[in-house]
């Protein structure tokens, strides 16, 4: 059996949208501070509402599907890989992503997505978000976590 | 050059014409960036006799060489013009997006002049600047012209600063906002963008931020952001600035009642910590924030309900203990209705609380604030009052708009003793009869009433000092506080990390690896005197002599009697003291005008020293 996917979980509440993840991944991946290159995507809705995105190693990756050059493919642990030869920079995938996980590189003229570090123990932004908002985790353990979460409270409620 | 991205832009607003300078590398040693760049920019572009609301008036925006990069807390910006409020040298610096954002759309900075013929903002976007029509945008909203810009661009991540009604309607209080709740505050620059028909300036950027030593850099930063979740800033993190509520109620240090008094009997209603238990939805950071003080509060029940504002300790305080306001959902509506309108809370808030002593001494009645009951105390009546400041509507708007000193001008009968100013711009949430070095730096500050210049107030608080005395020693305390912010507003770095560097040397290690520059901490806080000189020479061709650098005669003239203090009051002869220790440690003359000499050793212009 595969190893459990795991992704990088974003907690609402913790996350301030300060931004730290994007610069941290710009400077992992490129060697360069620039925010709008980063694999993760901070979103704030306002007033109250902030979130860091990346992507979700979707079970049946629409941007796969959508790329008309065959230039996406999925890696044993999920996520995907973008074949810089094959991809023109057409964008349908970012358009297919529900999550704004992909990302086109104006320089270079390709996409561009997480690759979860995979050289590394665990994500950087994961490492480094100064708030722990970020945690890279299976959906096992969100819900497994979540059934903890409510149990608590109603065992709170009780005694 | 490193830091920096090298270049700035100029636009003359009259003609439409726009260009591209290169910075120089001499000139960002001397100056650092921010604060320095806007002294220098302000003392070299504008004449004396300008007037700060004519086309001839400078208004710049300015970066520090540590925007957009990964040193905590240092996305800021700072605007800086001759300023209508105080007639000598305006700016103020904001958090949010914008001066990262500028940075990484290729410039450091932009100098405005003259005046567009019609609404218009400034739109800059990787290198590229354009004049847009604003005409749409005429009467709205800061929050409204954020998202309208955004929307008529079709880019979500565009970041924009902004004036709303009261900066039309060029009030000296208003102020510009960036990012829905960071505000460039103080001093009136908003009435200047007004002056000038500039709207907004929106900026996108996806550049590359250069950095001289990016390896060290992230190692450094990664133990600065451990620092920055450590105990010098827990009080923030957990409650925001609104944490000193109850510790300066406590010191009798908490202005209530437009500054009568030192203590609140209903602080704890209104603490940081009342305000977290029942009104914070959310606590958000600034880009490269690894503090996250900013306070989202949410009304949730009673007429505002839906109100939203983000809260800090100064306009808390002066629009609520100072106004003599307990009710946090009426202090969180006032609070919203200046950061939508534009203008500054704590200008707002003093210059209120003033009307409201006035009212209830009976120079003001009822009739004067359109049927108002505007007594201290009174929430809703506090709510009206900002309205009509903000939209200069009706006899009470008319009459406060630009602030107490210039109301106290109007009304006459020895209001303006009660006028809680210095240099005509209203005094920070600070006692300043129980807090006398504060007093001291407030006073002597450029900007007028200033607690940000200097961090005079740390030596009154932790007790290191007699706070309920002043001597000629503490002018060195000001003095060296005011160096040291220099840098750190240059920079430009957030005041809440100063505790996180061990020492200056660590703060200078920042330059190095920011901009390869190689500085040590003994040349840094030499520039930081050069930077306070430069603002300061820019005062004295506008006619800065010591009179200016007093408090208002309540300081002088009251005692203040509440729960902490039995009588406390500056002794005049005391502060003339201290002015003079002050100007001693500046080697300035007894007028506060500096000597040829130390202008010589600053390698600042000489011809206006003595
Ligand atoms: S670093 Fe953490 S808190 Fe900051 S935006 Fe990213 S996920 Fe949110
Ligand atoms: S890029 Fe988007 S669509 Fe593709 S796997 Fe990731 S989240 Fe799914």
């Amino acid at each position: 059996m595969m190893e459990a996917k795991r992704i990088i979980v974003c907690d609402t509440d913790k996350c301030t949208g300060c931004e730290i993840c994007e610069y941290i991944c710009s400077i992992i991946k490129d060697k360069k501070i620039n925010w709008s290159k980063s694999r993760i995507r901070h979103i704030r809705i306002e007033p109250t509402f902030d979130i860091a995105l990346s992507c979700r190693k979707c079970e049946n990756p629409l941007c796969i599907k959508a790329c008309p050059r065959d230039a996406i493919s999925e890696q044993p642990d999920g996520s995907i890989k973008i074949d810089k030869d094959k991809c023109n920079g057409c964008g349908w995938c970012i358009e297919a992503c529900n999550f704004g996980a992909l990302k086109l590189d104006w320089d270079k003229k390709v996409v561009f997505a997480c690759d979860f570090c995979s050289d590394l123990d665990q994500p950087k932004c994961v490492e480094i978000c100064p708030f722990e908002a970020l945690e890279f985790t299976t959906l096992d353990q969100v819900g497994h976590e979540a059934g903890k979460k409510a149990f608590k409270r109603i065992i709170e409620e009780l005694s | 050059m490193k830091g920096y991205a090298g270049k700035f832009l100029r636009v003359n607003l009259s003609t439409g014409e726009m260009k591209t300078e290169s910075l120089s590398e001499e000139w960002a040693r001397k100056f650092l960036g921010g604060y320095g760049f806007v002294a220098s920019t302000l003392y070299n572009e504008i004449p004396e006799g300008t007037d700060p609301l004519s086309p001839e008036n400078v208004l710049c925006l300015w970066t520090g060489p540590v925007a957009g990069t990964i040193i905590p807390v240092s996305s800021k910006y700072i605007m800086g013009a001759l300023s209508p409020a105080t007639g000598f040298i305006g700016f103020g610096i904001a958090s949010g997006g914008v001066g990262s954002e500028l940075k990484a759309a290729g410039f450091d900075g932009i100098v405005i002049s003259g005046k567009a013929p019609s609404p218009s903002y400034l739109y800059i976007q990787n290198g590229h600047a354009e004049l847009r029509d604003a005409s749409n945008l005429w009467g709205k909203s800061t929050w409204d012209t954020e998202e309208m810009i955004r929307e008529e661009l079709s880019d979500d991540e565009i970041r924009v600063s902004s004036i709303g009604p009261a900066g039309e309607l060029l009030s000296c209080l208003a102020n510009v906002t960036n990012d829905r709740n960071r505000q460039v505050g103080r001093s009136g620059m908003g009435a200047v963008m007004g002056s000038k028909n500039l709207k907004a300036i929106a900026i996108r950027g996806t550049g590359d931020v250069e950095v001289a030593n990016l390896d060290e850099l992230l190692e450094f930063c990664k133990d600065l952001y451990k620092r920055c979740r450590g105990p010098a800033t827990e009080k923030y993190r957990v409650y925001g600035t609104p944490a000193n509520v109850l510790v300066h109620n406590r010191l009798g240090c908490l202005p209530s009642y437009n500054f009568q008094k030192g203590t609140f009997e209903q602080a704890e209603a209104v603490s940081g910590e009342t305000m977290l238990a029942t009104m914070v939805k959310k606590i958000v950071a600034c880009p490269a924030c690894p503090i996250a003080c900013d306070h989202i509060n949410v009304v949730k029940e009673g007429p505002w309900t839906g109100t939203v504002a983000s809260m800090d300790y100064e306009s808390l305080e002066l629009l609520g203990p100072n106004c003599g306001v307990a009710d946090l959902n009426a202090i969180t509506k006032a609070v919203e209705l200046c950061d939508k309108l534009g203008v500054d809370t704590i200008s707002a808030g003093v210059t209120i609380s003033w009307a409201m002593e006035a009212y209830e001494k009976g120079l003001l009645t009822k009739d004067d604030c359109d049927g108002l009951d505007l007594r201290f105390g009174n929430g809703e009546a506090l709510v009206e009052a900002v309205e009509r400041l903000c939209l200069r509507e009706g006899k009470l708007g008319q009459l406060i708009a630009d602030g107490c000193a210039r109301a106290a001008e109007k009304l006459g009968k020895d209001s303006y003793k009660f006028a809680m100013v210095n240099k005509k711009l209203e005094w920070g949430a600070y006692s300043l009869r129980s807090l006398q070095t504060a007093t001291l730096g407030f006073a002597t500050s450029v900007r007028g009433a200033c607690y940000l210049r200097s961090g005079s107030y740390q030596v009154d608080v932790k007790g290191t000092v007699d706070r309920y005395h002043l001597d000629k020693s503490r002018g060195k305390i000001v003095y060296d506080g005011e160096n040291l912010y220099a840098i750190i507003d240059s920079l430009i770095i957030c005041k809440f990390t100063r505790g996180i560097y061990k020492d200056n040397d660590e703060l200078a290690k920042v330059i190095r690896l920011v901009t390869g520059f190689d500085v040590s901490a003994k040349e840094m806080i030499k520039t930081g005197e050069r930077i306070h000189n430069q603002a300061k020479l820019f005062n004295v061709r506008f006619g800065a002599r010591r009179e200016h650098d007093y408090p208002p005669p309540r300081a002088f003239e009251e005692r203040m009697y509440d729960d902490v203090n039995d009588g406390a009051i500056i002794l005049k002869e005391e502060y003339d003291e201290a002015l003079s220790g002050y100007y001693k440690a500046r080697r300035w003359n007894k007028e506060g005008i500096p000597t040829k000499a130390l202008l010589e050793e600053l390698d600042l212009d000489t011809s206006l020293g003595v």
